[in-house]
C-alpha cells in the first residue's frame, strides 16, 4: 500500500506549474522550503531501500524536521530517511536491491527536472553548507566529479551567433538564472544584472518573440554551442594521428604489432576526422624510423635515424599524411609492418628520442600521439632504472618509487601540451617498466594510460583481446582537440585542487591537448565567504575544444544545488559515492607527496572524524554502537574497500607497475567505473526470477539484488556474477545445480567446466539467454569491454575473485566488523 | 681607518641582504602575478628556478663570513635560516635543473599560499636582518662615531 503512496507523491503536484511560463517581473523561482508540495522524501526513499518499513511523511523542510526530531528525539516513525540512525555494527544488510543511484538534491519540481544529470556532474555534498565554519563542523570534503565529455544519446546543440555570457563573471546564460523582466537578466554566479540582447528575444524553436526563458539555452542545463572566431586563437586544427610504436625484440615476441595493425586497418575509416585527417607512424628499438607514405610513391620508405642523442625530422612532408589521399600507402604500411620486424635482434628501447622526434613532427599542428612500449625504455634521453625491489611488495612499512624518477616526461609532457599535443600511453610490457615515470608523459598532456600487464599473444590471449577490443574502442571514439576547460562557482565557493590528467593553467583553467568521453575529473572546493544570502549555490563547467571535423563548439554542463545552514541538513545531504572517489583521488595525492602509510590513516581518520561529528551533533540518541546517518550507512565500507585496493593496500603483495596504474585509473576514470572497481557489485545468477525484470528489445533482463562482499554470501549450491568494472567474474559453487551449468556453460557438470573459460556459450535455453541479456545489458552501461573469468577452483582467478570480498577478514587487513570495531574503538579516543 | 675583518663582514652582509631583499620581493611579485592568472605557471617557473641556488649561495657565502669573523650571536641568528633551506631544497620535487618549484603542482592552492606566505617571511627576516647588520656594522667599526664619543 505504501508502494502506491511513493508513486503518487513522485507525480510533482506541482506539475501544471511547470507547463506554464513564470510571468514577468517573476524570477525563476527559487526552492520554497515551506512550500507543501517540494517532494523532497520520496525521491530520498529511492535512495535507499534497505529494508526500511517504516513510511516517512513527505515533511516540507529538512531543518523543520530536524528540529521535531530535536524535540522528539528516539520517535522512529517521523525520521527523514536520509537522517535515520543506522547501527552499523547490527544492521547487517545495508545495500539496497539495485546499485545506488545519486542522491536529488532538495530542489522543487522546476528545478529538479532542468538540473545536469548526475553522471555529468555530482558533488560530494547535494546540500552546501552555508559557511566553511559549518563544512568544518561536518568533516565531509566538498567538491565536484565531473565527466563533461561524455557520450550523450541527446545534446541540444545551439547555433545561434551571440552566446549570452554575463559581462563580469563570463559564465554562460544557464536554466537557473533570473530574469528580472524581459530585458534583463542576472547572473546566478556573480549576481550581476546583464541585459539581454535583440537576437536572444526570439526564440527559434518556438518561433516567438519575447520569451527568452524559453530558449532551449536556458531550458537545458547540458547545451553545446558553436563557437565563434573569437574562441579560437588560431583556425580549428584537422584530426592528427601520430603512432610511436615499440619493434624491439620484446615487442615482437609478445606479438601485439599484429593485432595492432589488424585493428588499426579495419576501422581506418571509422576514425574520427574529415577529409583534412593526417596519420603518421614512428617505429623505434634502438633507433628511429620515419615513413615516408607520400601518394606519389608505389609504396612507403622507410627513413632510419641513428643519431638519437640529436634528433631530427629527415624530411618535412610526407611524415604526416592526409589519410583520404594516401590511404593505400597507408594500408600497404600496416600490412607489411609486423613481417618487417619479426626478426628483429634489437632489444634496446629508444623511447626518449622516440617522443622527442613525434613531438617534433606534430609541433606546427598538435593532435593525439599513441605511444605502444613494452620495456624499459635504456636508451637515449629519458633512460629509466629498474627501481623495484621483488622483496618489498608486500611491505606493510611503505612503498617506495611511487613518484617519477626523472622529470624528462613530465617536462616533455608540459611541452606537448603547450603545442596541443596529447601523448596516450599503451604499456604492453611483462616486466617492471617504471609506470611511475612514464605516465607523467600523458598525466600533463591530457593523455590516456593503458597498461596490459605481460601480454603475449601465446601464454596470454585473454589479455591480447582485451587490448584487440580496447584498442577498438580507443580509435573510434569521439576525441576533441586543443580543448579548455574552466569551471566556475557561485559567488563565495572556490576550487583549490584539481585532480584528473590536464595542465592546471591558472587558477581555474585547465588546457587539456585532447577530450574524450571516458575521463573523469574531480575538484575540490571550498568556501571564501559565507553565503547566508542565497538558497542556490551553481556550479557550471565549460569545455571550448575543436571536434574532430574542424569545429570549434563550448560544451557548458550547469548544477544547481540548496544551499543549506543546519548541519542535519548536510548530513542528509551527503553523496557518499562522490565522497568516497573524492577521498581516493585525495588519498592518492597523500601517498606520493607524502606517504601511503600517512593516505591510509588519513583515510580511516575521514570516517572517524564524520562519524564523531554526527554523533556529537546531530544525533540524540546515546545508544552504543555505532550510529551513522542512513546517508553514510555504507561509507565505512566504502572505505575499508578503498583500503583494500590495488592502489593503497599494504602487506598483500602488489607490483610496483599495477599499483601506480590502479593509482593513474582512480585519478582519471569517472564516479561510475571507480565505484564498481571499488566495490564490486555481486549477483547470484541461480535463483534470478523475472520479478523486477527490464523488457527492452523483446529481450527480458532480469534484475537480480546486490549481495554482500562477503564469502558468507556464496554457497557451494550457487552460480554468482561479480561485477568488477573491466572485468566479470562468474563464480561456479562445488554443488551448483547440474542443470544450471549445463543450460547456461554448455557443461555436463561442474569437473567438466574447462579452466580458463572466457566466453559463455550461445545456447538457446532460457537460462542462457537471461544470463546473456544480462551480460550485454551491463556490458552497455560502460564504454570499454569488459573481461569475463568462469572461476571454479582456477587458482590464479580464484585469489583475484577472493580479494574483491571486501567484507572478509584477509591476512593483512580487517574484516568489515573488525574495521567497524575499529573505528569506534577510534571515536571514543 | 683600519677596517677589522669583523666590521667588513658586515659591511658585505649588508649589500648582498640588499640583494637578498630584492630576490624576495620578486618573488611576492611572482606568485601574484601567478595567482592572478597574469603568467602561466611554465613561463613563471622558468624565471623563478634560476634565482633559487643564488639566493641561498648568498646567504651561505656570508655565514661562513660570519664564522670565519668569529661573530657567533649574528651566526647563530642564521643558522635556523639555512636550516629552513637545506631543508627546501632537500626535499624539492624530482627536477633534473636548479630550482624549487615545479609548473604542474604550483597552481595548486595550497603550494601556491604556501610560497606566498613564504616569501613575506622572508622579505620580513631580511628586512630586519639589513638593520641588524647595519646597526652591527655601526657598533663595530672601529671609526664608528659611537667609540669615537666613548673614547672620550
Amino acid at each position: 500500500m505504501f508502494l502506491t503512496l511513493f508513486l503518487e507523491s513522485s507525480i510533482p503536484p506541482s506539475a501544471d506549474m511547470t507547463k506554464q511560463a513564470p510571468p514577468f517581473g517573476y524570477g525563476y523561482p527559487s526552492m520554497q522550503p515551506a512550500s507543501p508540495m517540494t517532494d523532497s522524501s520520496p525521491s530520498h526513499g529511492r535512495y535507499n531501500q534497505t529494508g526500511y518499513q517504516h513510511l516517512s511523511q513527505p515533511f516540507p523542510n529538512m531543518s523543520q524536521l530536524s528540529a521535531a526530531l530535536g524535540g522528539l528525539s528516539g520517535v522512529p516513525e517521523l525520521e527523514v530517511e536520509a537522517l535515520r540512525p543506522v547501527n552499523l555494527l547490527q544492521e547487517r544488510n545495508l545495500l539496497p536491491h539495485r546499485p545506488l543511484d545519486a542522491p536529488e538534491p532538495n530542489l522543487n519540481a522546476d528545478l529538479k527536472k532542468a538540473n545536469c544529470s548526475p553522471d555529468t556532474f555530482r558533488c560530494t555534498l547535494t546540500n552546501i553548507p552555508q559557511t566553511q565554519a559549518l563544512l568544518n563542523k561536518a568533516r565531509l570534503p566538498l567538491g565536484l566529479l565531473l565527466h563533461p565529455f561524455r557520450d550523450l544519446a541527446q545534446l541540444p546543440v545551439i547555433t545561434s551567433s551571440t552566446i549570452v555570457r554575463c559581462r563580469s563573471c563570463r559564465t554562460y546564460i544557464n536554466p537557473f538564472v533570473s530574469f528580472l523582466d524581459q530585458r534583463r537578466w542576472k547572473c546566478n554566479l556573480c549576481y550581476r544584472v546583464n541585459d539581454v540582447p535583440d537576437e536572444f528575444m526570439y526564440n527559434p524553436v518556438t518561433r516567438s518573440y519575447g520569451e527568452p526563458h524559453k530558449r532551449p539555452e536556458v531550458q537545458n542545463s547540458t547545451v553545446e554551442f558553436i563557437a565563434s572566431s573569437d574562441y579560437m586563437l588560431r583556425p580549428p586544427q584537422p584530426a592528427v594521428y601520430l603512432f610511436v610504436l615499440d619493434v624491439s625484440h620484446n615487442a615482437m615476441d609478445a606479438g601485439y604489432l599484429d593485432v595492432f595493425c589488424q585493428t588499426l586497418l579495419e576501422n581506418l575509416d571509422k576514425i574520427p576526422g574529415d577529409t583534412r585527417t593526417r596519420v603518421g607512424f614512428i617505429t623505434f628499438n634502438s633507433t628511429i624510423h620515419f615513413y615516408n607514405l607520400h601518394e606519389s610513391l608505389s609504396q612507403p620508405q622507410m627513413l632510419v635515424v641513428s643519431d638519437i642523442d640529436d634528433i631530427f625530422i629527415p624530411t618535412h612532408d610526407s611524415l604526416l599524411v592526409n589519410l583520404k589521399e594516401s590511404r593505400e600507402l597507408v594500408r600497404v604500411l600496416l600490412t607489411s609492418l609486423p613481417a618487417m620486424f619479426s626478426q628483429t635482434r634489437e632489444t634496446h628501447s629508444a623511447l626518449g628520442p622516440a617522443l622527442q622526434a613525434a613531438y617534433k613532427l606534430m609541433t606546427s599542428t598538435g593532435g593525439r600521439v599513441s605511444v605502444f612500449q613494452t620495456q624499459l625504455p635504456t636508451l637515449g634521453a629519458g633512460l629509466l632504472q629498474s627501481r623495484e625491489d621483488p622483496n618489498q611488495r608486500s611491505s606493510t612499512k611503505g612503498v617506495q618509487h611511487l613518484g617519477p624518477a626523472t622529470d624528462f616526461y613530465k617536462k616533455l609532457a608540459l611541452d606537448c601540451s603547450g603545442q596541443q599535443i596529447a601523448v596516450d600511453l599503451f604499456l604492453l610490457s611483462s616486466q617492471y617498466s617504471d609506470l611511475a615515470s612514464l605516465a607523467c608523459v600523458s598525466k600533463y598532456s591530457a593523455g590516456s594510460i593503458f597498461y596490459y600487464p605481460s601480454l603475449h599473444h601465446v601464454h596470454n590471449p585473454a589479455q591480447l583481446d582485451k587490448f584487440q577490443k580496447d584498442l577498438e574502442r580507443y580509435l573510434t571514439r569521439k576525441i576533441g582537440f586543443e580543448a579548455v576547460m574552466r569551471i566556475r562557482c557561485t559567488k563565495g565557493l572556490s576550487i583549490h585542487t584539481f585532480h584528473g590528467n590536464f595542465f592546471v593553467r591558472s587558477t581555474d583553467l585547465l588546457s587539456l591537448a585532447n577530450v574524450n568521453p571516458d575521463s573523469g575529473f574531480a575538484v575540490q572546493m571550498s568556501i571564501e565567504e559565507s553565503m547566508a544570502d542565497t538558497s542556490l549555490a551553481c556550479f557550471q563547467a565549460a569545455l571550448l575544444y575543436t571536434s574532430s571535423k574542424g569545429k570549434r563548439r563550448i560544451r557548458v554542463h550547469t548544477l544547481c544545488l540548496p544551499v543549506v545552514s543546519q548541519l542535519s541538513d548536510v548530513y542528509a545531504g551527503a553523496d557518499v559515492q562522490a565522497i568516497t572517489c573524492l577521498l581516493a583521488n585525495m588519498a592518492i595525492d597523500r601517498s606520493i607527496s607524502s606517504s601511503l602509510s600517512d593516505a591510509r590513516d588519513a583515510l580511516v581518520n575521514a570516517v572517524v572524524d564524520s562519524l564523531s561529528a554526527y554523533k556529537n551533533t546531530v544525533s540524540n540518541l546515546q545508544q552504543s554502537g555505532l550510529i551513522a546517518p542512513a546517508a553514510l550507512c555504507l561509507f565505512p565500507l566504502y572505505v575499508l574497500a578503498l583500503l583494500k585496493q590495488k592502489a593503497l593496500r599494504t602487506g598483500t603483495s602488489t607490483k610496483l607497475d599495477e599499483r601506480v596504474f590502479a593509482m593513474c585509473e582512480f585519478k582519471s576514470q569517472p564516479l561510475q567505473q571507480i565505484m564498481r572497481t571499488v566495490h564490486p557489485d555481486l549477483y547470484r545468477l541461480d535463483t534470478m526470477s523475472d520479478q523486477g525484470a527490464l523488457h527492452l528489445n523483446d529481450c527480458i533482463v532480469p534484475q537480480p539484488h546486490l549481495l554482500h562482499l562477503t564469502a558468507e554470501k556464496l554457497t557451494r549450491e550457487g552460480a554468482f556474477l561479480m561485477d568488477c568494472g573491466s572485468v566479470f567474474y562468474l563464480w561456479i559453487g562445488k554443488c551448483c545445480n547440474d542443470m544450471f551449468i549445463r543450460d547456461v556453460l554448455g557443461c555436463p557438470n561442474h569437473a567438466s567446466i574447462p579452466p580458463n573459460m572466457t566466453q559463455i556459450p550461445e545456447l538457446e535455453t532460457p537460462l542462457s539467454e537471461r544470463l546473456r541479456a544480462l551480460l550485454a545489458w551491463l556490458q552497455d552501461s560502460r564504454t570499454f569491454s569488459s573481461t569475463l573469468h568462469v572461476v571454479k577452483d582456477d587458482a590464479s582467478a580464484k585469489t583475484s575473485f577472493f580479494q574483491h570480498l571486501v567484507e572478509d577478514r584477509s591476512e593483512s587487513a580487517f574484516s568489515y566488523y573488525e574495521f567497524l570495531l575499529h573505528i569506534q574503538q577510534q571515536m571514543s579516543k | 681607518m683600519a677596517f677589522t675583518f669583523a666590521a667588513f663582514c658586515y659591511m658585505l652582509a649588508l649589500l648582498l641582504t640588499a640583494a637578498l631583499i630584492f630576490f624576495a620581493i620578486w618573488h611576492i611579485i611572482a606568485f601574484d602575478e601567478l595567482k592572478t592568472d597574469y603568467k602561466n605557471p611554465i613561463d613563471q617557473c622558468n624565471t623563478l628556478n634560476p634565482l633559487v641556488l643564488p639566493e641561498y649561495l648568498i646567504h651561505v657565502f656570508f655565514c661562513v663570513m660570519f664564522l670565519c669573523a668569529a661573530e657567533w650571536l649574528t651566526l647563530g641568528l642564521n643558522m635556523p635560516l639555512l636550516a629552513y633551506h637545506v631543508w627546501r631544497y632537500t626535499s624539492r620535487p624530482v627536477m633534473s635543473g636548479p630550482g624549487l618549484y615545479d609548473p604542474t603542482t604550483i597552481m595548486n592552492a595550497d603550494v601556491l599560499a604556501y610560497c606566498q606566505k613564504e616569501g613575506w617571511c622572508k622579505l620580513a627576516f631580511y628586512l630586519l636582518s639589513f638593520f641588524y647588520y647595519l646597526y652591527g656594522y655601526v657598533i663595530i667599526s672601529p671609526v664608528s662615531p659611537l667609540r669615537v664619543c666613548s673614547n672620550n
